[in-house]
């Protein structure tokens, strides 16, 4: 009966067609448009030629494609892999300890940074980071005197308000993924005589290995992805201190128009999002004999 | 059977969405016709809504069948740019009517999105009252018109009198050189380091102004150019590029303008005209000769003492050579869109909104040079600001930007380079050369010229 078995298939014929209409055709589109010249003004918005690799070639000879790839690199292992990963792990692991008042406390301001839309997220950080910001104006309190942060340090201030904003995500991973940690395990242990530090790396972190592998490959999508946090509080700059590949691409894009270019740059990002994808996927697949 | 019956009548509703959302909008009826008129608003600026607001209202007296719709996007000038360029790229957003600033026409001509207006013109009577210079910035490369200006602008300094009276500086001050400017800021920071001497805008923040308001007031002012006129080449390897860069550098390095951190914020030039000016800690700068629309009554930061204590002087030339100074200007017009479906009705919208009553309206709140000879000769306009004789004879001396379609990137490529000289980053020397090389990589060799 294949027809029938075809015809099973049948219900879920609309959601694909959605998502191939909406999700693939733009990354397709955006892989098309990068082997052509199209652009925002000019003979080529009238009629955009091929112009096969040119774009890519380009980038490689550009000063600021590899400048923007390494400080992409940079964001997402400092502000996703080591600031929200690691960062959300010890807040849930210290929350299972402290009271419950302190724990629901501590719960709500992480979170808070999370439920606020991007774009007031971004504006907070800027105004915190800002010369005449609350940062600078609470180290006044003390006599100090801070630096511009966003013009001196642009990519500690936007790891850093990364690592504020998405944290909420991996603790809340992580809380979850504790409570599941069987506690005989945890008390054998220490009958054995195994130390605080010796259970964690022993005891619970294989144990939420997959919690771990699933957080990582969520936030390093999402922190791949970030665009308004940067845009709002340095814009790229300054010279470029702070332009990873979204910006980099926009700013192609849309500010000098050269779409061709700019959806050459967003199709690299693209590719960067499904390796990362796929080795957390076989990271996945691999403890799971 | 019962599942496939379902959805055999499912599919259909799926379709008929999916078409929904792909199709445009069903053409309007004859008797009822809309316009799309779209244009830029902020919250400095609403001079241009107001007139637009006005002529929706003249247009739909003088026709009942048309609904005009205004859409304004509130955006900086940059970001207008490349909301508009996304419209006008499919004939369903395209506007009918829309605000086009003039560096960009032959640009979006280039890319079919401005309508020739030759042949309508010719039956305007009000075409022969604007000014020959005025027709020729909605010329393109083909000869034919395609834009009708609004009004135009020059630029030259703006100095605060008390602040610089207060570094023992006469006024009116008029410096002749380069290094008149220099010694002059040198002073005031030496009577006061709190104030900001002469600020002069760098760096990719404020975009089209650091060129316009900055860095072609340099090289203008050296013997070099940007670009041959005549020879429809991109000048490159000039002596008077890299020293542009070089009094930039001077300027960031000694502390006479602002940070280099805060010229780079998009948003310098609100500080320079709600607070460093009023506030008498700026004693001077570069900017347009609209700054008087900014604190009149209505602008976004009144001001009612600007009148007696701001001043106004020509930019100079390097070393006071002819013609003794420099300026630039720019302006914006307003065009029909080429995919409009009702291109007549378009261009009558464009007189109504361009008539004398509107065009005064918007060149006196605007602080614009009026391009009608009309507008140019009322009171209300001669006497709209102490400036307007001052900036309208800057006329003279002043230059346009090379209109090509090249123009845009080339532009980025000047912000760019001294973006890397005011934050340290390259010497004048290098960031020239690395000009130098981007452009001949935007525009290939055969169209540059060295010198």
């Amino acid at each position: 009966m294949t027809i029938r078995r075809y015809l099973r298939l049948l219900p879920v014929v609309p959601s694909v067609l959605l998502l191939l209409v909406f999700l693939l055709a733009p990354v397709a589109w955006s892989f098309y448009a990068s082997f052509t010249n199209a652009a925002l003004s000019g003979r080529a918005a009238r009629d955009p030629q091929w112009v096969g690799l040119e774009n890519y070639v380009r980038m490689f000879s550009d000063d600021s494609f590899p400048l923007a790839a390494w400080l992409t690199v940079v964001f997402v292992a400092a502000s996703a892999v080591l600031g929200q990963n690691v960062l959300g792990l010890l807040i849930a692991l210290l929350m299972r300890r402290s009271r419950k008042a302190v724990s629901s406390w501590v719960g709500t301001a992480v979170v808070a940074a999370w439920i606020l839309p991007e774009i007031v997220a971004a504006f907070a950080a800027y105004a915190y980071f800002n010369r005449d910001g609350t940062l600078n104006q609470m180290l006044a309190l003390f006599g100090g005197k801070g630096p511009d942060w966003l013009y001196t340090f642009p990519l500690v201030a936007i790891i850093l308000a990364n690592t504020w904003r998405g944290t909420a995500f991996s603790m809340l991973v992580y809380r979850a993924a504790l409570a599941d940690v069987p506690q005989d395990v945890s008390e054998a242990a220490l009958m054995d005589g195994a130390q605080g530090w010796q259970r964690l790396a022993f005891i619970t972190l294989p144990l939420i290995r997959s919690s771990i592998a699933t957080n990582l490959m969520l936030i390093t999508l999402q922190t791949l992805a970030v665009f308004t946090l940067i845009w709002v509080m340095t814009a790229g700059g300054p010279a470029n201190a702070s332009t990873t590949l979204p910006v980099l691409a926009y700013q192609e894009a849309f500010k000098f128009g050269d779409i061709g270019y700019g959806t050459a740059v967003a199709s690299v990002l693209i590719v960067l999002g499904v390796v990362f994808g796929a080795v957390y996927v076989r990271l996945l697949r691999e403890q799971k004999p | 059977m019962r599942r496939p019956m379902r959805f055999a009548t499912v599919l259909p509703v799926v379709a008929a969405l999916l078409a929904a959302t792909a199709c445009s909008s069903t053409p309007p009826a004859a008797e009822n016709k809309t316009l799309k008129i779209v244009y830029q608003k902020s919250d400095s600026f609403t001079a241009l809504d107001t007139v637009m607001q006005d002529a929706k209202k003249e247009f739909e007296a003088a026709n009942s069948s048309v609904t005009v719709n205004l859409e304004p996007i509130q955006a900086n000038d940059d970001d207008y740019g490349t909301k508009l360029a996304l419209a006008q790229r499919s004939p369903d957003t395209a506007p009918d009517v829309f605000y086009e600033d003039t560096f960009k026409v032959r640009s979006d001509v280039d890319a079919g999105y401005l309508l020739k207006l030759d042949s309508y013109l010719e039956k305007w009577d009000d075409w022969s009252r604007f000014n020959e210079a005025a027709k020729a910035a909605g010329r393109a490369d083909d000869g034919g018109i395609y834009a009708v200006p609004l009004g135009t602008d020059t630029r030259a300094i703006w100095y605060n009198k008390a602040v610089l009276q207060k570094a023992g500086i006469a006024v009116p001050w008029q410096p002749k050189t380069w290094e008149d400017i220099l010694s002059t800021a040198r002073a005031i920071k030496a009577s006061d380091p709190s104030v900001i001497p002469f600020n002069m805008y760098a760096g990719k923040g404020t975009g089209e102004g650091t060129v316009m308001q900055s860095f072609y007031e340099l090289l203008y002012g050296t013997d070099s150019t940007l670009y041959d006129e005549k020879e429809k080449k991109w000048v490159v390897g000039s002596q008077g590029f890299t020293d542009s860069l070089a009094f930039l550098k001077t300027l960031y390095d000694e502390k006479l303008a602002v940070s280099p951190a805060e010229a780079l914020d998009a948003n310098v030039w609100k500080k320079v005209f709600g607070e460093w000016f009023p506030q008498g800690k700026l004693a001077a700068t570069v900017e347009g000769s609209y700054t008087p629309s900014f604190w009149q009554k209505g602008g976004a930061y009144e001001w009612a003492g600007y009148e007696q204590e701001m001043g106004v002087a020509m930019f100079p030339s390097r070393n006071g050579q002819e013609p003794g100074g420099v300026s630039m200007s720019g302006g914006w017009t307003l065009a029909v869109g080429a995919k409009s479906k009702n291109a007549e009705l378009a261009f009558k919208f464009l007189t109504t909104a361009l008539n004398k009553k509107n065009a005064l309206a918007f060149d006196v709140n605007n602080s614009q040079i009026a391009v009608r000879t009309d507008v140019a000769a009322e009171s209300s306009y001669l006497s709209a600001n102490p400036f307007v004789k001052d900036v309208s004879e800057l006329v003279k001396v002043t230059h346009y930007r090379p209109a090509t379609a090249d123009y845009p990137r080339i532009s980025t490529a000047v912000q760019v380079a001294t973006e890397s000289v005011i934050t340290g980053k390259q010497s004048p020397e290098d960031a020239a050369a690395e000009y130098d090389a981007t452009v001949r990589k935007l525009v290939g060799d055969g169209k540059v010229l060295e010198r």
